[in-house]
């Protein structure tokens, strides 16, 4: 009698634990590997430390230094030239695309992997194909040569000034696609009652996507955002596959940065500071949008 | 069939070898000597430790400066379990020495006499508070040019002996339709560039109390402007498809014809032998016009760590096999340095090996030997990458001349906070 009470009593009671149980080793290993390190690195970019982790405290002296460095402001203003024009080209690409996919048009299963796919390269083969492209030695510049365009050149991969906007193409070329298929998604979840209220009531086909469809792609837009922004700040190797932060360093990003000063140049605690810095960045971004997507469930 | 059964043979066969050498004695190295040329230069050594029974386990972490392998070092090291010997260079040794993590070899070194045969200026990185730490395999000297002789027959140049003239032959090459200075825009390659055009610019006592001592006045000194001074000059010569071009495509360019002139360490050379060149015939070396007599060098060391029972025995056979002579001449002879110490005969090097060879005891009688800026041997890492930074910028024209040497005298500064 009691055996079959305690039978289901204790079944019941392992299928309780059981989802706690397989969670928590993956729980213990995320707190320690990513929030404990993350805790790890913002107590060393408080520290002396140079080649490996050492503990003696220096306050904010690693922040003051970091931000009297050229070469950090260098970083900074290309990830705001950057992330800037990759997030809003990416988006109006992206958009378009899928505006003109949603056309209804004849062999869209076919179009729609051709510009998703680069999003499926690595960004290291992305750049290692730009970098060829763009060189005037052996690609673009060249051809044009060969084929009798003398006077053309587009050297801007050599060139300090332009550098950070090829960046900025091979990155596009690589996303947009990405940001295509999540408007697409956003745009097949219209309901397309609406759509055809709105063009009995005369509306044109402008006017249909400027106040209807698009404003109803809000969350969309917001997905693209945050998805791109933290690509954009996290972007180190399609820099060093595209141009190694040169010509000289003009293309250091704040990513490159830290790993160069934390790992090759033995000045860990500021690679430190510069890596509490993105995380900063990031946290910016992605905090009110949580809030924003929390708020909304209630 | 027979397929599976050989490969199984195989199988077999590894694991039998891998047992057998994990019974011996063992050393474990860990370098980024992978190419070619290294890696044979590297069996040498390799097979004169098995005859002496002693097994190699190899390390090999491939990349260019060792950055890669400086990664998995910092891993080893800090969970306990450090390599017996790894390739490293200048200042990254001393650091590890000031962590406590390497051995003594003074034994081995009083046995072989090592303090009478390696050059003062190179014991500084291979000694630390009166103990051997490590045992240096080559030298290597930055401040060289390389120039393809055809070109300057065809042209009519003499090779340069002064700064001007350098200058004035760069000037004639540049006229004649070719590249005059064949250069890859990174920012070691320009460091290295920066390292002779600075000892040219402002001699061997200018040299020492910028970019070793670190004084202030030097390096806002006006040798110091002249120093970037040449760099523009320097500037005006490459072809305007430098920036990003690796060295060895940049020495291909002398090899083939197309440039003249490059400056680059003597590991260049290594490019025009496997060409099939021949110096003195095909191509020139000569250190960079107005900086004879000096020599600014980098060497591959193999740091020793601190290893216990077994393998400490084998470690300081390894460290005696490395040193010795034969060791030392084979090595080098492929890999286009010197050896580290001064007594190898030089009956196996050629006309350049053999130059270097003399040059190198003379500049260390002379106390004109010393570490290259370029190569991390004469500052510690966080000084010679702010030094980069400002090298660069300026020679891609961020920078002018006046500007490029206050940004210096702040990110030196900076970084030897």
């Amino acid at each position: 009698m009691s055996k079959t009470i305690t039978q289901p009593d204790f079944k019941t009671r392992l299928q309780n634990i059981l989802p706690k149980l397989v969670l928590s080793p993956s729980l213990a290993l995320i707190l320690v590997f990513v929030y404990g390190f993350i805790a790890f690195t913002i107590y060393l970019s408080f520290t002396d430390s140079r080649m490996l982790p050492t503990f003696g405290w220096v306050g904010l002296d690693n922040y003051v230094t970091l931000f009297k460095l050229r070469h950090w402001s260098t970083a900074i203003n290309n990830l705001a030239v950057f992330a800037t024009l990759y997030i809003l080209i990416c988006t109006i690409i992206g958009l378009a695309l899928a505006i003109f996919l949603d056309q209804k048009i004849r062999f869209e299963g076919v179009l729609r992997p051709i510009y998703l796919y680069p999003m499926a390269l690595s960004f290291i083969v992305t750049g290692t194909a730009w970098k060829w492209f763009l060189d005037p030695g052996i690609g673009l510049e060249n051809t044009m040569h060969l084929w009798g365009w003398e006077s053309f050149t587009f050297d801007w991969i050599k060139n300090r000034e332009y550098a950070i906007y090829t960046v900025v193409i091979a990155a596009v070329w690589q996303t947009s696609g990405f940001v295509m298929a999540m408007f697409l998604a956003g745009l097949r979840g219209i309901d397309n009652e609406i759509l055809k209220a709105a063009q009995m009531d005369g509306a044109g086909n402008f006017n249909l996507y400027r106040r209807i469809i698009i404003p109803q792609l809000r969350p969309a837009f917001l997905s693209a955002f945050v998805i791109l922004s933290h690509l954009a700040i996290k972007s180190y190797d399609l820099i060093i596959a595209l141009t190694g932060g040169g010509p000289g360093r003009a293309t250091e990003v704040p990513a490159t940065f830290m790993y160069s000063y934390t790992f090759t140049r033995n000045q860990m605690g500021i690679g430190a500071s510069s890596a509490v810095i993105m995380l900063m960045t990031i946290a910016a971004i992605m905090i009110p949008y949580l809030y924003a997507e929390l708020r909304e469930k209630k | 069939m027979r397929k599976i059964s050989k490969l199984s043979l195989a199988v077999v066969t590894a694991f039998m070898a891998s047992t057998s050498v994990a019974l011996a004695e063992e050393v474990e190295v860990l370098h980024w000597w992978t190419s070619g040329g290294e890696a044979a230069a590297l069996n040498v050594l390799k097979k004169d430790l098995e005859s002496k029974g002693i097994g190699w386990a190899d390390m090999p972490v491939a990349g260019g400066g060792g950055e890669a392998a400086m990664t998995v070092l910092r891993a080893r090291v800090t969970s306990g379990n450090p390599p017996t010997a790894v390739q490293m260079l200048g200042f990254d040794i001393l650091d590890w020495a000031k962590q406590g993590a390497l051995a003594n070899l003074n034994a081995v070194a009083a046995k072989e006499g090592w303090d009478a045969v390696v050059p003062k200026a190179l014991q500084d990185f291979a000694k630390y508070e009166g103990k051997w730490i490590s045992a240096p395999v080559n030298v290597h000297s930055t401040n060289w040019v390389w120039a393809n002789k055809k070109v300057l027959d065809t042209l009519g140049i003499a090779q340069p002996k002064t700064w001007n003239e350098f200058v004035a032959a760069m000037q004639k090459v540049k006229d004649a339709g070719l590249v005059a200075l064949a250069h890859g825009g990174q920012p070691w390659q320009e460091a290295t560039v920066f390292d002779g055009v600075a000892m040219s610019a402002g001699g061997p006592a200018f040299y020492k109390s910028a970019f070793i001592d670190l004084d202030p006045k030097a390096l806002a000194s006006d040798a110091m402007k002249e120093t970037f001074n040449r760099m523009t000059t320097l500037r005006s010569f490459v072809d305007k498809n430098f920036s990003g071009r690796d060295w060895n495509l940049a020495a291909a360019m002398v090899i083939k014809g197309d440039a003249a002139f490059q400056i680059m360490g003597d590991w260049a050379k290594g490019e025009f032998l496997n060409a099939g060149k021949v110096p003195g015939k095909d191509f020139l070396c000569f250190r960079v016009p107005g900086s004879e007599g000096t020599v600014l060098f980098n060497s591959d060391q193999f740091a020793m760590f601190s290893v216990s029972g077994t393998k400490a025995v084998a470690q300081a056979e390894l460290a005696q096999s490395i040193m010795a002579p034969s060791f030392q001449s084979a090595f080098n002879v492929v890999k286009g340095s010197v050896p580290a110490r001064t007594d190898v005969p030089n009956t196996a090097f050629d006309d350049c090996g053999k130059k270097g060879m003399v040059e190198l005891a003379a500049a260390s009688e002379s106390g004109k030997l010393f570490g290259s800026m370029a190569h991390g041997h004469a500052n510690k890492a966080s000084v010679k990458n702010a030094i980069y930074d400002v090298i660069t910028a300026h020679f891609n024209g961020e920078y002018d001349d006046a500007t490029a040497v206050d940004e210096l005298v702040d990110a030196v500064s900076l970084a030897n906070k």
